[in-house]
């Protein structure tokens, strides 16, 4: 039975009426609306409507007023020197040598926090698969810890134990005089140790599940074929999954390339290891310089559109597979 | 028997993995002062709990206590109104037809991966002139644009399985539509929305970006803002312990929550995201 | 107890599909009427019309005389069973089969729901469930508190959309039975949708042959295996199905690839004056010669045929025969293929023999056919030239005094 999407009016005059399922089972197009097609889609927009029109106000709306913004010359301090500058900031920006350092900062944090995390995740999403019942819970509980913890509290974290005035790790493992937040590379291993600890349960929860949907008549009939565990691994399961770890790979790298809050907390962006949103964040927030601010903004949101879109046509990634079924 | 020494061995290096960070902050919260400047340790040379004495009653009571209640306040209210508004939109998407249904799910999509930084700029600057700034409105308003698309998402993604077919079968069972949904599909869509609700939560929770930028005082800034601007007691004093019983403090909440719910938040995280 | 009278009822969607294209139907009160067909038929929608979950685009359908077009599907006071069962995974088994009587409409005191809830229970056996959830049920224990939740309610007339399709074969043997005990004993109206011909033929005082939303021939299982309307009909009904064959009429006789049929009086009337026909007949109307009683053999027809192999079930086997088939009837067979469901026909005689039978596959074999019982077929409408509609009535009325009996002690039974 395909009863999936079935409409229904509520009230109505005792004719139920429930044509939904079995039209949308042929998939036909349909020559016309009808009175309670049209009733139906009234009642949809009603209900989605203001979900949906807040969602636009709150987040269309300020890259649009962003967008326009950047193209003038504005500074909070000095409001009445308000010019139209049309792409000037843009070009500031992409000649600004601080700009393409923290692209790489960005970028480099990207590509290297995703990877540690998809082979971390991996492996956890393993050991939650294989666990006995028991266990199970006990892991996940405890993997969904650093989910939960506030980003800034992990950056706390991490920063209190490697710092050299109130940290054990240096003693630990015996340079009492390693500064790791006084240079740019130690600093940033620390940031990502941090970003990592913090989002990797994530993107094991997403290929715990994808791992789910390997049907297990899959692997035993590779066992019964011969395969050792690396080759059903390696031949039968990731293949299988690649779809889960494609949407996994996608999410974690959207949302690296927005860090802010470790390494706000950590370095402030000293000693290069700003990245974008920091720099977006300290020119408008900090110097208030609204114009050139929003031009980071814009350039840093339409990167994050253009990850998602190569990644969408490049690879093939079905984000909404979830949704449209 | 090698085989269980296994998975314990695999269950301690996960909880290590999971908890160490905790417990190392867990540990600050109750070094003494002293502890912090004499070089580190990972445990505290003496146990003292002056640190929780100092945000709840002492010197940093002032920036704690507010941004606590700021938190709480701002976070809940953020919360349920995304969830409401993504529960009547959620449903229209899982059992309606209507033109444009598919939109609403992709800008849902679409809007969670924005750059929180992007749309800060504005606001901040729109803010100031409305008078928005430093209010709690001024931090509801952009929480929904953390919390409504994941809502939205993983709503939907929960309706769709619900079998809404048993609504006609309590209809032919003699119940009135009303009855139909309360006594079949609210039970059932029920798990789904508090699922969903724990997950805006912990996200509208975890915000650093709004808090530190569109609040300046305690009449509005959560707590993990209010962190980064903790001073010691002097000036020249390591804030270290006092941030630390601050974070113990609001990572409670969240420890609690995922031990209870733990199943209902993992099936709701992986509803919204992979399906296949 | 309840009449339902169905008067032309039609469905049209709303993209001018007609799923339902005008069927009467008058289901007497007490009846068990099946709506048999291939999937597509629209018996399934002609079930939801009746029950008030789709609906009636034109037509009148009528409980107890009344018309309840209209009516909610509260109001019309029936019970179902869906095809998956629909219990509420929330509920435990007691309170699935409590909650008709649990909405205020019904207003059952608590005592008499406990009551009746038991009542229900012991006679499905599923007192040592009851508050187990469904979820942690097998797939018989979830159909049985299906029909629980149907029965609690002295509901007009139970209806039921596919309930066993989704069991295995043996346990849809002893629901089919429970099923069949159970309207018995209760003697409400019923409706059982099903694809299953050999559900309809056991559980049906009555079966209504549907097709692509048009209805065949509404007769008792007897009528419709012996005396089928059309060559649907007669396909659908029965299994292995009736053997179709070309067959053309030459003199006295009928030409077909098993040899020259001599065929009787009657059959070979209704063949005249066509170039072509079908015949049907059913594999049990084949016979190894060795072994027809010589009291019959003469009112058969002998002949010689290659078998291409058997299958041997015990208590009978099927011989196989394949031949030639013939282009100007392929058009009409490969139409009634699909509207059975299968991809075509393939062009092979199916004969049931007795199991002490010595034909093998690869040999030429002695065979023996009634003639009696064969149809003959028009080759272009399928319509069955051949039927005795007298007998055919004779049978459906006849069932239905069975079946007045059977009721009657079926209930002196639950009285007594």
């Amino acid at each position: 039975m395909s009863t999936a999407a079935q409409p229904r009016e509520a009230s109505g005059s005792g004719s139920s009426a429930t044509t939904g399922g079995a039209v949308q089972k042929r998939n036909q197009p349909r020559p016309r609306r009808t009175e309670r097609a049209r009733a139906e889609a009234r009642l949809g927009w009603l209900l989605a409507g203001p979900a949906f029109v807040l969602m636009l106000l709150v987040t269309i709306y300020p890259i649009l007023q962003a967008a326009f913004d950047s193209l003038f010359s504005y500074r909070l301090t000095a409001p009445q020197d308000r010019a139209f500058v049309g792409l000037g900031n843009y070009g500031v920006v992409f000649t600004d040598p601080v700009f393409w350092a923290d692209f790489g900062v960005t970028l480099l944090i990207t590509v290297i926090t995703v990877a540690v995390e998809l082979v971390l995740g991996f492996a956890l999403a393993l050991v939650m698969n294989s666990a006995i019942k028991g266990l199970k819970g006990l892991l996940r509980t405890a993997i969904l810890v650093p989910y939960g913890i506030i980003t800034v509290v992990s950056a706390f974290a991490w920063f209190y134990a490697f710092d050299i005035n109130t940290g054990y790790v240096n003693s630990w493992i015996g340079q009492p005089n390693l500064d790791w937040f006084g240079s740019g590379p130690t600093a940033l291993v620390v940031i990502m140790a941090s970003e990592i600890w913090k989002t990797t349960p994530f993107i094991s929860l997403l290929l715990l599940s994808g791992l789910a949907q390997v049907p297990s008549e899959l692997t035993e009939a590779a066992k019964v074929d011969g395969a050792t565990w690396w080759e059903r691994m390696s031949r039968v399961i990731l293949p299988n999954m690649k779809a889960a770890i494609m949407v996994a790979v996608l999410f974690r790298a959207l949302d690296a390339f927005r860090i802010f809050d470790n390494i706000f907390i950590m370095t402030n962006g000293a000693y290069g290891t700003e990245t974008l949103s920091l720099l977006a964040y300290r020119t408008s927030i900090g110097r208030l310089e609204v114009g050139m601010g929003s031009a980071v903004s814009v350039v840093l949101f339409l990167l994050v559109i253009l990850i998602a879109v190569i990644a969408i046509k490049g690879f093939k990634v079905d984000l909404a597979g979830g949704g449209k079924r | 028997m090698k085989r269980k020494i296994g998975w314990a061995v695999i269950t301690i290096l996960v909880l290590v993995y999971a908890l160490f960070p905790v417990l190392s902050i867990l540990m600050n919260s109750f070094k003494s002062s002293g502890d912090f400047t004499e070089g580190g340790q990972f445990l505290p040379r003496t146990w003292s709990t002056e640190n929780y004495q100092m945000i709840f009653f002492g010197d940093a009571k002032d920036l704690f206590l507010p941004a606590l209640r700021n938190s709480l306040g701002i976070t809940l209210i953020a919360t349920v109104i995304a969830v409401v508004l993504a529960t009547l939109c959620a449903y229209a998407v899982a059992r309606l037809d209507f033109p444009g249904k598919r939109i609403v799910l992709g800008a849902a999509l679409a809007i969670s991966i924005f750059p929180v930084i992007s749309i800060v700029t504005p606001l901040f600057n729109l803010w100031r002139q409305i008078g928005l700034y430093d209010t709690w409105l001024g931090l509801i308003i952009p929480y929904l644009s953390l919390t409504l698309p994941i809502s939205i998402y993983t709503l939907s993604a929960f309706f769709q399985q619900i079998p809404w077919e048993l609504e006609q079968a309590a209809q032919v069972d003699g119940a009135t539509p009303f009855q139909a949904f309360r006594k079949v599909i609210v039970p059932l869509a029920l798990p789904g929305v508090f699922t969903t609700a724990i997950i805006a939560f912990f996200i509208a929770w975890n915000d650093f970006v709004y808090g530190i930028s569109l609040t300046s005082t305690s009449a509005a800034r959560p707590v993990p803002a209010a962190l980064a601007f903790f001073t010691g007691a002097s000036q020249f004093e390591e804030p270290a312990g006092a941030i630390s019983a601050a974070a113990i403090i609001v990572t409670i909440p969240v420890v609690i929550i995922v031990m209870l719910f733990q199943r209902q938040i993992v099936s709701g995280l992986t509803q919204g995201a992979v399906k296949g | 107890m309840s009449t339902i009278t169905l008067k032309n009822l039609v469905k049209r969607y709303d993209d001018g599909f007609e799923a339902v294209k005008g069927i009467s139907l008058d289901i007497a009160d007490g009846e068990f009427m099946i709506l048999v067909g291939p999937s597509g038929c629209g018996k399934s929608t002609l079930l939801r019309m009746i029950v008030g979950l789709e609906d009636i685009t034109d037509g009148e359908l009528q409980i107890d005389g009344k018309r309840v077009n209209e009516m909610a599907p509260r109001d019309r006071n029936l019970s179902m069973v869906f095809q998956n069962y629909a219990l509420y995974p929330h509920l435990t088994v007691y309170e699935n089969i409590a909650f008709p009587l649990r909405l205020n409409k019904n207003s059952v005191p608590k005592d008499e729901i406990d009551r009746r809830v038991r009542q229900a229970a012991d006679m499905l056996d599923l007192n040592e469930h009851l508050q187990r959830k469904p979820g942690n049920l097998s797939g018989g224990q979830r159909q049985r508190v299906a029909m629980g939740r149907a029965i609690v309610r002295d509901a007009d007339a139970f209806l039921f959309d596919e309930p066993l399709s989704n069991l295995d074969a043996k346990l849809r043997g002893q629901m089919r039975t429970q099923i069949a005990q159970l309207q018995r004993k209760l003697g409400t109206t019923s409706i059982y949708v099903t694809h299953d011909q050999t559900e309809a033929m056991t559980l049906g005082d009555r079966v209504a042959v549907l097709k692509r939303g048009l209805l065949q021939q509404v007769a008792s299982p007897r009528e419709l295996y012996e005396q089928p309307v059309n060559l649907f009909v007669a396909g659908f009904i029965g299994s292995p199905s009736m053997n179709f064959l070309p067959a053309h009429p030459v003199d006295g006789k009928l030409r077909t690839p098993l040899g020259d049929i001599p065929a009787l009086e009657h059959q070979l009337k209704a063949a005249e004056g066509r170039d072509i026909v079908l015949i049907g007949v059913r594999p049990e109307h084949f016979e190894d010669n060795k072994l027809v009683d010589e009291g019959v053999r003469s009112k058969g027809w002998t002949f010689k045929a290659d078998v291409s192999h058997t299958e041997w079930l015990g208590n009978e086997q099927y011989g196989y025969i394949s031949y030639e088939p013939d282009p100007k009837v392929s058009g009409l067979l490969n139409s009634l293929a699909q509207d059975l469901d299968a991809d075509e026909l393939v062009p092979m005689v199916v004969t049931s023999l007795e199991a002490t039978s010595r034909i093998r596959g690869g040999q030429q074999a002695e065979l023996w056919m009634d003639v009696r019982k064969l149809h003959v077929f028009d080759a272009e409408s399928g319509e069955n030239l051949t039927r005795d509609a007298e007998e055919g009535a004779r049978l459906t009325a006849e069932a239905a005094e069975e079946r007045a009996f059977e009721i009657k002690r079926a209930q002196q039974e639950v009285s007594a």
